[in-house]
């Protein structure tokens, strides 16, 4: 308790609850209610973005370095297992509670909007403000298991909302397979976990980290193994190689849940938590290496298939896995990179979300379009829009500004923490030569990117118009509820570098100053690293330049004109086909796991350990036995009492015997 | 001398009891029964308990027995009629677990069964307490005090037999 | 000392009562083979009384209670079985199997 505003911590998550609560029993009494649900459903995201603000002012004002803890109650006392259910006010769950309920609030807000018509509306908000309360959870706990409840009530919220309108059998398999790959990573979470428990005999942050430099030895192979475990929780949660198939499909959900769930927050959880573990991933140099690779890697390989996707918003999931995968580098290099990590989450939250959010908007355009001239097309598919921009000027202008944001145009705030990573990684590359290819890797994203961003926007807003006559006359601008939030985010897009001006350009790196207790620890167990003022300049320039060069390049090789509607459009051929179809990986995964766990469950463990061995062998064969020994006695059975009798004294002939010896 | 005529009238009990069950005639194994119960009274009057040996004859010998023997006139068995006892095959079975009960019984009633020294009165010491408090006082006593309880829910009891058996018995109610 | 023979005799008769009750069908002298059993317990109890206390004749005293309560309820069922099946004995009385 520390007496300030801090201490109202717990209020933030409670007001999500309440507002699930709330909103649940409408969703559940009263499922057309709107106006109430709205207000509830809005307003306790405002009040914990609120709490959010005052929280952070009031740590601030306390200028320490340590984090402040709240135990509230004993949740598992099991001998020298203690855990507590606590939160942890620190540098960087302020800046996650900030991002989390500002963006969700936003978010929130645009919901209003976008899902208006639908019969759901209450339960949809119930879910999101669930979604809320986990993440709160997730971000604040000040432990490992509690973390992990709002890391599995994420990926809950996750299902439920991916497979929101589950009556079609692709959303709710999409909400399934997004269920099942995280399940993946959680298991990677719990055996962590185990290891942890197993090595420091606790779960709390504060003392796992205070006793890691004893409990392990520095680079050996059980600190590397938990870093290795919890990262693959990272490639499930946060949508990486091998797992990250389950992002994409998740786009079946509205498009503000993939705004809020699958952009800007629960997929950032991974690099969360490789961060609050910086410590450990310091102490394990190979798992480091690893996360920056599979970061890196992940990073060029989302971004070439977001090359020929067609629906807008696959093309945003596949941008996300890329820049999840930037993160990744970036809390995989560790130390100080840690701040670019979380100054990128941040970032990418904001132009992300005004990306998907923009996107729904169009969506919504389309969708009403669409409705109006009763047409059953693809309302996602980049194919058959074009020309939106003279019907949705505020759209186009606040998704052009995210666009040069993602694409890492200055001074746009992607500019900043994009180029932070990459001075960071290129840094490391001099006493680790492998950080160079990462670095290699990030550029050649940096310019897939600025191309499919480019060509996202040109394919949508202009060129020529390809929805028909008939629906371009029902092409409006979203209310204004859902371009408020637009506006706002397109502030931020455009500002949001302001919190991490380096001191290149004599800036103040606030954030990188302000998270440098988070890090503090492990930047000693790191190589030291230093890059001159003129390399600095020089990655700056290319950086520039490859952004620009992606930007021009979608321009001038993309013929407007020849673009078809979906339904007319001609099938690729080549390497444009692989790409296409994603590199195969789905029917790669469908070949290699998926086919043969179906074959092994139907075949071996239904057809014969089921219906073999358990019901036949064991429940039937109880069955048979129990009539077989009631067959067999059914002769004492005589009805005759005499006989009853006399079985009766038998019995207590024995009894007495036992009594005599 | 005391100790001979129990034994003669324990050999009167056993007898009787042994042709209770075994004469052919409900109304004969009834009589005989009576004689036994009279026995046990007789018995009962030499080890200190004359109110029990008492209550033996009005309740059992008379109350008890006399329901039997009514039972038996009402439903008009009293005729010899053919034999329920049962063949070669059940007298062997009961001889040969009544054998071994028997044998049972006794070991387990036999001298070691027996309540050590340690807690047993002095002799005599009952014959003291009637004279004490009387031979009806010396039941009486822990009767309306130590088993009051027990005694009342026993009145209930017999007041719950008295309406079952009106209601079992009654043709029509 | 009464207290051997008293447990004797008790035991002899209490083994004939059970004898009885095997032996015989009709179920009135099969309720007086039972009266003969608890009569015998009653012959140790009040036998045991001398060396233990008067506890044991109070003992009697209920057993004669719920013998006499018995006897009436007994008797009554044998009654209207009797009305049912016009029979007493043992062997017409198999319902349990059913």
């Amino acid at each position: 308790m520390t007496g300030t505003a801090v201490d109202l911590i717990w209020l933030a998550p409670a007001l999500a609850l309440l507002g699930f609560v709330l909103n649940g029993t409408l969703a559940l009494a009263r499922p057309a209610t709107k106006t109430a649900v709205s207000i509830i459903g809005v307003g306790v995201l405002l009040g914990a973005f609120a709490i959010g603000i005052a929280v952070f002012r009031s740590f601030v004002a306390l200028h320490t370095d340590a984090p402040v803890v709240f135990q509230y109650w004993s949740w598992i006392p099991v001998g020298s297992l203690q855990v507590n259910v606590g939160f942890q006010v620190d540098q960087l769950s302020t800046v996650m509670l900030l991002v989390v309920t500002g963006v969700g609030s936003l978010i929130h807000i645009f919901s209003v909007g976008y899902m208006q018509e639908d019969p759901g509306y209450a339960r949809y908000f119930a879910y999101l403000n669930l979604f809320v309360f986990f993440m709160l959870l997730l971000v604040l706990g000040s432990s490992f298991p509690v973390m992990f409840v709002g890391w599995e009530g994420v990926g809950l919220c996750s299902y439920l909302l991916i497979g929101f309108w589950f009556s079609d059998k692709v959303n709710a398999d999409a909400g399934r397979k997004a269920f099942i790959m995280n399940r993946i990573g959680d298991f990677g979470f719990m055996v962590a976990m185990f290891m942890i428990f197993w090595s420091t005999g606790s779960l709390d942050f504060g003392t796992v980290f205070s006793h890691a430099p004893t409990a392990f030895v520095a680079g050996g192979g059980a600190i590397t193994a938990i870093t290795l475990f919890l990262f693959l929780g990272c490639t499930g949660k946060s949508a990486q190689i091998p797992l990250y198939t389950w992002l994409p499909d998740a786009m079946a959900g509205p498009t503000p849940v993939s705004a809020l769930i699958h952009a800007a927050t629960m997929v950032t959880a991974g690099v969360y938590l490789v961060a609050r573990c910086n410590l450990l991933f310091a102490m394990a140099p190979v798992s480091g290496a690893v996360v920056a690779g599979v970061g890196a890697l992940t990073a060029l390989f989302a971004a070439t298939i977001a090359l020929k996707q067609w629906d807008i918003k696959r093309v945003l999931a596949y941008s996300t896995i890329s820049q999840l995968g930037y993160m990744f580098v970036a809390v995989g290099t560790g130390g100080a990179a840690i701040s670019a990590g979380i100054f990128h989450l941040a970032t990418h939250a904001f132009f992300k979300a005004l990306l998907f959010l923009g996107s729904g908007s169009v969506i919504f355009a389309m969708h009403r379009a669409y409705h109006a001239s009763h047409s059953h097309e693809d309302a996602q598919d980049m194919r058959n829009m074009g020309g939106l921009a003279r019907h949705m000027p505020w759209t186009t202008t606040l998704m052009w500004i995210a666009t040069l944001a993602i694409a890492g145009v200055p001074p746009l705030s992607g500019f900043f923490s994009k180029d932070e990573i990459l001075t960071a990684v290129f840094a490391r590359g001099t006493p680790q030569p492998a950080w160079l290819v990462f670095g290699g890797l990030g550029l050649v994203t940096a310019l897939l990117t600025a191309f499919y961003m480019t060509r996202l926007m040109l394919y949508t807003f202009h060129g020529p118009n390809r929805t028909g006559g008939e629906e371009r006359r029902h092409l409006f601008e979203a209310p204004w509820i859902m371009t408020a939030p637009l506006l706002v985010l397109g502030l931020l897009s455009l500002a949001g570098g302001l919190l991490n001006v380096p001191e290149l350009y004599h800036g103040n790196a606030w954030l990188q100053h302000w998270l440098e207790p988070i890090s503090r620890s492990s930047v000693a167990l790191l190589p030291e690293t230093h890059l001159a003022t003129g390399t600095e300049w020089m990655l700056v320039g290319i950086a520039v330049a490859v952004a620009a060069i992606g930007i021009v390049g979608a321009w001038r090789l993309l013929n407007l004109e020849t673009i078809v509607p979906a339904h007319s459009a001609p099938a690729e051929r080549g390497f444009a086909r692989v790409l296409r179809n994603k590199w195969y990986v789905d029917e790669i995964y469908d070949a290699l796991i998926v086919r043969p766990i179906v074959w092994l469950s139907r075949e071996v463990l239904w057809k014969w350990i089921d219906q073999q061995v358990i019901d036949g062998a064991l429940v039937n064969g109880a069955a048979r036995g129990t009539r077989a020994v009631g067959w067999a006695n059914r002769w004492l059975q005589t009805g005759q009492v005499g006989v009853y009798v006399a079985v009766f004294l038998v019995g207590v002939l024995l009894l007495l015997w036992r009594a005599m010896s | 001398m005391t100790l001979t005529f129990f034994w003669i009238f324990g050999v009167i009990a056993m007898g009787s009891a042994l042709l209770c069950i075994t004469r052919r005639n409900p109304v004969v194994c009834a009589l005989w029964l009576v004689v036994t119960l009279f026995a046990l009274a007789a018995m009962y009057v030499m080890l200190d308990a004359q109110f029990i040996a008492a209550l033996q004859v009005l309740v059992y010998a008379g109350a008890i027995m006399v329901l039997f023997l009514f039972v038996i006139m009402l439903l008009n068995l009293g005729r010899p009629g053919p034999t329920d006892i049962k063949g070669p095959v059940g007298l062997l079975l009961a001889a040969v677990l009544a054998g071994t009960l028997l044998f049972q019984l006794r070991v387990l009633g036999g001298a070691q069964a027996l309540p050590p020294s340690a807690i047993q009165l002095p002799p005599g010491s009952l014959a003291a307490l009637q004279a004490r408090q009387g031979i009806v006082g010396a039941v009486a006593g822990p009767l309306f005090e130590t088993y009051l309880v027990p005694f009342e829910i026993a009145s209930v009891l017999l007041l719950a037999a008295i309406v079952g058996a009106v209601v079992l018995a009654k043709r029509k109610l | 000392m009464l207290l051997s023979p008293a447990l004797e005799i008790s035991a002899v008769l209490f083994t004939l009562g059970v004898a009885g009750v095997l032996l015989r069908r009709n179920t009135i002298v099969i309720f007086m083979c039972v009266e003969l059993m608890l009569n015998a317990v009653n012959l140790t109890f009040v036998a045991l009384a001398q060396p233990l206390g008067i506890g044991g004749q109070v003992f009697v005293f209920f057993v004669m209670a719920v013998a006499a309560a018995e006897a009436a309820v007994g008797l009554a069922i044998i009654l209207a079985v009797y009305r049912h099946k016009q029979s007493v004995s043992l062997q017409n009385m198999n319902l349990l199997k059913d």
